[in-house]
């Protein structure tokens, strides 16, 4: 019997190695173009720059093979603390530094806005400042007031430490907690999920994000705000009210490896990576 | 080396070994209290249960709403799942044929076994849109006492189950020859009986109730207020540690923790009041 | 057993009691089936050979779960590797040692794995969070995924092997006692390969339970679904994918059906190992009653 267990348990053990070993790249078989650039990059922050992130990690993974990125999600604020404590080397940050945080360097990689989407179906296109304050903070409490259907609004809200939610609570002028939400998600693409199901909700999201989801089937649209339509191309020509810069943060000095990554993310390289989520590039 | 010294070689080792495992939630509670302290020292404990509402970016700490939400979900959940579970071990200990019975018990462990995220994602996808159509949004104290009652009920079951089995051997030759009627046997001799191990049983699952996160975190919607009807959404204690710990930062941090180490209190309140239940003799009941 | 047949003379009380019986039977059963044929009517739209090996695409719309597999076995690897030693050592002390130890250390051990037993896994997430990752430097890694859920395991494990241990016959220690065996080789020789049939359903169930985790490993083992290469990498497993999915994913449920079907089969397979591990063991214990 102790014999089976433990040859069972050997072989529970063996199995998973195995698999990871047949399916790890051999480093030394790598070719002689690539420098020698290696190690492993840590990038925290923002859960909006987060795919982008990953996009640029992937193709920059595949020009230096014996370099590792790692991107992780956790907020704005938290790739700021990160970076301070050097416990990443890179932060992704979807705002502007504040003034108590000028003791950190932002690189600008793109722009993107913050917009409202509903579901495909709902017949409103557009809305002003004074009809989504006036939804968020609960005094629309059906469609009709809109010139929709006749429905409850289902009003959802981020949860507090998220910088979109601050961009949001910022442009118009309002506290968290005026704020009488129905719902509250936590990351953008649970907005949109829970918009593309549900034909009566409304959240905010990034216009990158969004839009991104629309062009991939989501059943959900992007409203315009006080008459200019949210789309990366209006965030481009800066008419968009509300839009935010989204940068990598450091601190002090970054290493090799960092600033390769920063200077690859900041070069025409990644344009087309930028427009495919929707964000903007900047152009110099 | 000797025998003897091999042996008192031994006996240390595993006073390591269990010490080593004791020492776990001793560490947690350390950890919790030191992780709670700047926010406590900064604010103060009132401040948790007597400022305006829960919006820590703003430093109002108000715990209230979430605990009164934890509450009320877990009792709901209980008042719908005991009757259930009671019921179903009754069926299966006596009053289903033997194979039906083997069956329902097999189901039953089953349905202990599925994982929360799975009754989570169920509640979500089905649950959610049903309860969506007759009061937006859905998302709600009621999907959340529904979903929790189907976690908790399983276990409740076969607790009872346990429970009635050994008492139903001990007792059932004596009701037998006094010719009780079976509701009778049941009403009057299994249920007393048995009151003890339920109390302790329930009171367990209260407390695997009262931890439950992901599925509440999926189905409850999430906003943070007192609930005052089925339909309203709400946020548990938590549901509020795993949705906003990851971008929760100085004071808002020290705040989830100050809520995880009043859920370890109560749970180790629960813990305390179900070994108290479990000594209650039952030496006098038997014949 | 007393007979229910109701004729004209049995009371209304019976009847009604029976009928709630089978009634609440009945809704207990109608949901499960109701759950179950969901999930499988979905999920099995998803299941495939090249599902379970491949690589998650499109945020994990498409392509299949393979990585996820990998991170999840070796999770549990770590998990059982950590707590296996662990547990078996302190089941040892307590089933063996009890009348040697003091009783309000005893009594220690005893209430502090209750308290861990029944500890909400946030907490233990957040526990492991702060040590694992944060202060022992693991950072979102398997290893302080593996490590948390050893903290989360170790209590069942305890409790199924102790009561293993206790279950062997008295005989046995004191037969050994006269022939002149040393403490540690009876335990090794004797009383183990008794209580294993025991142990291995206690791992078993350990094993179940750990699968089923997701609280306590979000903020430890980290949400990458790329195949893991080391056990310092971050990896996600089963549930945590399947939270993600139907959480953030517009267009995820189908996969997420796909993965909690895998999931339960795999929990079926553990199921039905712990319920032939269970006969083997009492079919075991008569023989040597």
């Amino acid at each position: 019997m102790k014999k089976n267990v433990l040859f069972l348990i050997g072989l529970a053990l063996l199995v998973p190695l195995v698999i990871i070993l047949s399916s790890e790249e051999n480093p030394t078989s790598v070719s002689q173009t690539s420098k020698a650039l290696q190690g492993k990059l840590i990038i925290t922050g923002s859960s909006t720059i987060a795919p982008l992130a990953q996009e640029m990690a992937k193709q920059f993974e595949s020009s230096y093979p014996n370099v590792r990125v790692d991107v992780q999600t956790g907020g704005s604020s938290r790739g700021i603390s990160d970076v301070r404590r050097s416990l990443t080397h890179i932060g992704m940050v979807s705002r502007q530094l504040k003034a108590s945080e000028q003791d950190l360097t932002a690189h600008k990689i793109a722009m993107d806005g913050v917009t409202l989407i509903v579901h495909q179906q709902n017949p409103v296109t557009q809305l002003t400042d004074d009809q989504i304050r006036a939804m968020y903070t609960g005094k629309f409490s059906n469609w009709t007031d809109l010139g929709g259907t006749d429905n409850p609004i289902t009003v959802i809200n981020k949860a507090e430490g998220r910088s979109t939610l601050e961009v949001f609570l910022g442009y118009f002028g309002l506290k968290n907690q005026q704020i009488k939400p129905d719902i509250v998600i936590g990351d953008n693409e649970q907005a949109i999920k829970l918009v593309a199901q549900n034909p009566h909700a409304i959240a905010y999201v990034s216009i990158g994000t969004g839009e991104y989801s629309q062009q991939h089937g989501v059943p959900i649209k992007l409203l315009a705000i006080n008459g200019i339509a949210a789309s990366s191309h209006n965030v481009n020509q800066a008419t968009f009210p509300i839009t935010r810069e989204l940068n990598f943060i450091t601190h002090g000095i970054p290493n090799k490896l960092s600033l390769a990554f920063i200077e690859f993310a900041q070069s025409p390289a990644t344009f087309p990576l930028i427009k495919a989520q929707s964000f903007v590039p900047l152009t110099p | 080396m000797s025998l003897l010294h091999r042996d008192l070689l031994l006996h240390w080792v595993l006073r390591i070994f269990a010490l080593l495992a004791s020492l776990i939630v001793g560490l947690i509670a350390i950890f919790l209290i030191v992780e709670s302290f700047p926010v406590l020292n900064h604010v103060g404990l009132l401040a948790f249960f007597s400022d305006a509402s829960w919006h820590p970016t703003e430093q109002l700490f108000n715990l209230l709403p979430m605990l009164w939400a934890s509450l009320m979900v877990v009792v709901g959940a209980l008042i719908l799942s005991i009757p259930l579970s009671l019921l179903s071990a009754l069926f299966c200990e006596f009053y289903a044929p033997t194979r039906l019975a083997v069956i329902y018990r097999r189901i039953i462990e089953l349905l202990a076994g599925i994982p929360s995220v799975i009754y989570g994602f169920w509640g979500l996808v089905v649950l959610v849109p049903i309860i969506a159509s007759i009061e937006a949004p859905g998302t709600s104290l009621l999907a959340g006492i529904l979903v929790l009652s189907f976690m908790i009920l399983p276990t409740l079951t076969l607790f009872a189950i346990t429970a009635f089995h050994n008492i139903s051997q001990q007792q059932i030759a004596n009701s037998m020859a006094l010719g009780i009627s079976k509701a009778g046997f049941i009403c009057h001799v299994i249920l007393p009986l048995a009151r003890p191990a339920l109390l302790a049983g329930t009171v367990l699952q209260t407390g695997r109730a009262i931890g439950e996160t992901m599925a509440l975190l999926m189905v409850c919607g999430n906003v943070v207020q007192t609930p005052s009807h089925l339909f309203e959404p709400m946020r548990t204690l938590t549901s509020n540690i795993a949705l906003e710990m990851a971008y929760a930062m100085d004071d808002h941090r020290s705040a989830l923790f100050v809520s995880g180490f009043i859920l370890l209190l109560i749970v180790i309140g629960l813990v305390i009041l179900s070994n108290l239940l479990v000594k209650e003799p039952n030496d006098t009941h038997t014949v | 057993m007393i007979p229910t047949q109701f004729n004209k003379t049995t009371p209304w009380r019976d009847k009604l009691l029976a009928t709630s019986a089978w009634l609440a039977a009945a809704i207990v059963s109608l949901f499960f089936i109701w759950l179950l044929s969901d999930i499988l009517w979905h999920g099995i739209q998803r299941l495939s050979w090249d599902f379970l090996t491949s690589d998650p695409l499109d945020a994990g719309r498409s392509g299949g779960i393979g990585p996820i597999i990998v991170s999840t076995l070796l999770i549990l690897t770590i998990c059982l590797v950590v707590a296996i030693p662990i547990g078996l050592g302190c089941a040892i002390y307590l089933a063996e040692y009890a009348q040697q130890a003091h009783p309000a250390s005893l009594r220690y051990i005893r209430g502090s794995l209750d308290v861990l037993a029944s500890m909400p896994s946030i907490v233990l997430g957040l526990f492991g969070s702060a040590f694992f990752c944060i202060l022992l430097g693991f950072g979102f890694s398997i290893l302080s995924g593996g490590l948390t859920l050893a903290c989360m395991v170790l209590p069942l494990l305890i409790r199924t092997a102790e009561q293993g241990l206790r279950d062997v016959a008295h005989e046995h220690r004191t037969s050994a006692a006269a022939l002149g065996l040393s403490r540690y080789s009876t335990l090794l020789h004797i009383i183990i390969p008794a209580a294993a049939p025991a142990i291995m359903v206690g791992i078993v169930l350990s094993v179940g339970r750990a699968l089923a985790e997701t609280a306590a490993l979000i903020y430890t083992a980290g949400y990458v679904t790329r195949m893991p290469e080391s056990i310092f990498d971050s990896g996600r497993t089963l549930s945590i994918h399947i939270y993600d999915l139907s959480m953030n994913v517009p267009g995820g449920n189908s996969t997420s059906y796909g993965s909690a079907l895998v999931l339960i089969i795999l929990l079926l397979f553990i199921n039905i190992s712990t319920a032939w591990l269970n006969e083997k063991y009492f079919t075991r214990k008569f023989k040597h009653a």
